[in-house]
């Protein structure tokens, strides 16, 4: 099928048993929610409510989670914001939900274009507390839709709010895609502590108030063990021209594609350049990328902002190999041609041809 | 011997944390007892507000779900939307409802969201210790307003009620009061009301009932009671605000 990148996640999301859709209009991810209106309306059981604003939202998953059923909502940066009260809350009553950002240019209402200014918020947490998100970063369109699906599985297997962090290229990009086959959400195992009506059984409470705070360090415990758990099993990085590099090039999502453009003319002037592509942010795939500090000396980390992923590739390399930076922040798209100059200028500067 | 007076069936068995002269115990028991009544504690799904009331899923025997403070009204809606033959309630006091969460209110209600918000309006925000609610009466002494409300700075005592009541998907509205035992009994049919107008998928229905807070208001629990009489009831009048349940 060919759709358009937002196009992809709202059907995958819907093959993925996803019935329920809260969300609120921002640019540049209408489509988005247009598209979940439209499905949704045709299945006898789905809902969509265009909420009165993010924060609705955001507290309409939460009261759906609570009942188990799968259920995303999707916004661009201004209303991610809005929403991080509520994605501290599912962290702390531990309840799945999917949530896509779509980048934009930023800080405030910054503009519509395709940035990655939010890397940092999505992968800290976000919201107060000491929690987590899983962050997945889609590279082309068919990986938005097996990365959609994947989203709501972990959303599940560790009752975790999931992230996927896109932006307005990667939303309207056309290319081809083929889904997998629809779940009905009739099949999805029963969840033992959703909340139904206590029929039959004991009364059950969904709370993230904890005021002992013995008890509230060993909730927060609980939950780093959680994290501890996903930072094992999680991470994937996709690793591109990499075997005999002297350079790799470290990018995700709309960054990596212009990345790779790139690494294609370098290579075609004889340059040993690679790519290394997160496809999760967090957890990070820090083991894959130190295992590559043995055979790659630098490392050009290439973002659409002034540098944030650069934080966690210096935390990851633990001092190995020599770590530069290309970012244009503000919604500005760096061309290969561009890319291709920056590596050509560190790959000479750093001597790496007499490797 | 014949038990003529014992706890309902859908309240725990648990002592309140509430200050002596608090309305909320109050309210919790008339909740208690409605769901009894109508047989439905194994199909009622509660929503406890940030509030004094935040403890809620301690003391009632049901399912209930934590909302952030004033979005009760969403937490409800994604709840009864997933589970519609389910009975959803959320919980508020004046602060949550009022202020923080007005924007959810309403749309629920406009929405006419299948649910029951019990409105506990007691003038004062008593969790963080007695700051002027948007519910706060004009020259009431509160921390925040140690000159007492000022209508040119802080504006009138917000008619939440009557606000709901203009939204076309509202259908039983009433504001009560649980300072008298004749005003607790009817606070109570309110409450049946409410979640009848629910259960025959009507549309939204609120009770608001006024409640004291002696410990805020620094008063003895019997002048508490007797302000909301002598006082509270000029701004907030008791009344049927909104009913096109018809009878139920
Ligand atoms: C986002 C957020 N802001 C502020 C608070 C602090 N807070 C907790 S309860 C409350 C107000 C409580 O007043 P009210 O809703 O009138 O209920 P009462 O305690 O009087 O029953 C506030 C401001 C919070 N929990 N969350």
């Amino acid at each position: 099928m060919l759709l358009r990148g937002s196009h992809v996640i709202a059907e995958a999301a819907v093959r993925a048993g996803c019935r329920f859709y809260f969300g609120y209009p921002i640019t540049p991810q209408n489509e988005l929610t247009e598209y979940m209106a439209n499905a949704l309306a045709s299945l006898p059981d789905g809902v969509f409510i265009q909420s009165e604003s993010e924060l609705a939202a955001i507290n309409m998953v939460i009261g759906v989670s609570m009942t188990g059923k799968r259920v995303m909502t999707s916004s661009s940066s201004p209303g991610i914001s809005l929403k991080q009260e509520g994605i501290s809350y599912l962290s702390g009553q531990e309840l799945p939900a999917v949530i896509i950002n779509t980048m934009r240019g930023g800080p405030g209402l910054g503009n519509i274009a395709p940035a990655q200014g939010d890397y940092l918020q999505a992968t800290r947490g976000g919201g107060h507390g000491d929690y987590r998100t899983i962050v997945l970063a889609p590279g082309s369109g068919q990986e938005l839709a097996d990365i959609t699906r994947m989203a709501f599985e972990y959303a599940d297997r560790y009752r975790i709010p999931v992230i996927i962090l896109g932006d307005g290229m990667m939303g309207q990009m056309m290319e081809p895609v083929e889904f997998p086959d629809p779940i009905d959400p009739k099949s999805l195992p029963p969840k033992p502590w959703v909340l139904d009506g206590a029929e039959g059984r004991p009364s059950r409470i969904i709370k993230s108030l904890i005021l002992d705070t013995s008890a509230m360090e060993e909730h927060n415990w609980k939950l780093f063990r959680k994290y501890e758990a996903i930072s094992r099993e999680v991470p994937e990085m996709e690793q591109f021209l990499t075997d005999d590099a002297h350079l790799a090039v470290i990018a995700y999502g709309t960054a990596s594609r212009i990345a790779k453009g790139a690494i294609k003319r370098v290579r075609e002037m004889g340059l040993k350049v690679g790519l290394l592509r997160p496809k999760t942010l967090w957890p990070f795939p820090k083991r894959i990328l130190l295992q590559m500090s043995r055979t790659i000396s630098d490392f050009l980390v290439f973002e659409m902002s002034a540098g944030q992923m650069l934080e966690d590739v210096k935390l990851s390399l633990e001092g190995r190999g020599r770590i530069h930076f290309y970012g244009r922040p503000g919604g500005i798209i760096s061309t290969p041609d561009e890319i291709a100059k920056v590596i050509n200028n560190i790959y000479f500067k750093e001597g790496l041809e007499r490797e | 011997m014949k038990k003529v007076f014992g706890r309902p069936k859908s309240m725990k068995d648990a002592v309140f944390h509430y200050c002596p002269g608090c309305g909320h115990s109050i309210i919790h028991r008339l909740i208690a007892e409605v769901i009894d009544e109508l047989n439905i504690q194994g199909k009622v799904i509660g929503v406890p507000p940030a509030g004094c009331a935040v403890l809620a899923y301690d003391y009632f025997d049901i399912d209930m779900g934590e909302a952030p403070h004033g979005r009760g009204a969403a937490v409800a809606t994604g709840l009864k939307r997933s589970l519609p033959d389910r009975i959803v309630f959320s919980y508020q006091g004046d602060g949550d409802i009022a202020a923080i969460g007005t924007a959810e209110t309403i749309h629920a209600a406009n929405r006419g969201e299948r649910i029951t918000t019990i409105f506990v309006n007691n003038g004062v925000y008593g969790m963080t210790g007695g700051q002027m609610a948007p519910t706060t009466i004009i020259g009431q002494i509160s921390s925040t307003t140690p000159g007492g409300r000022n209508e040119d700075r802080d504006g009138v005592p917000i008619d939440l009620s009557e606000m709901l009541a203009i939204a076309k998907g509202s259908v039983y509205i009433e504001r009560t009061a649980v300072d008298s035992p004749k005003n607790i009994v009817r606070t109570k049919k309110a409450i049946t009301k409410a979640f009848k107008a629910q259960m025959a998928g009507l549309g939204f229905s609120l009770v608001e009932v006024l409640s004291p807070c002696p410990t805020n208001l620094k008063m003895t629990p019997v002048q508490a009671s007797e302000w909301i009489g002598s006082t509270m009831t000029t701004y907030f009048p008791l009344k049927v605000i909104k009913d096109t349940a018809g009878k139920l």
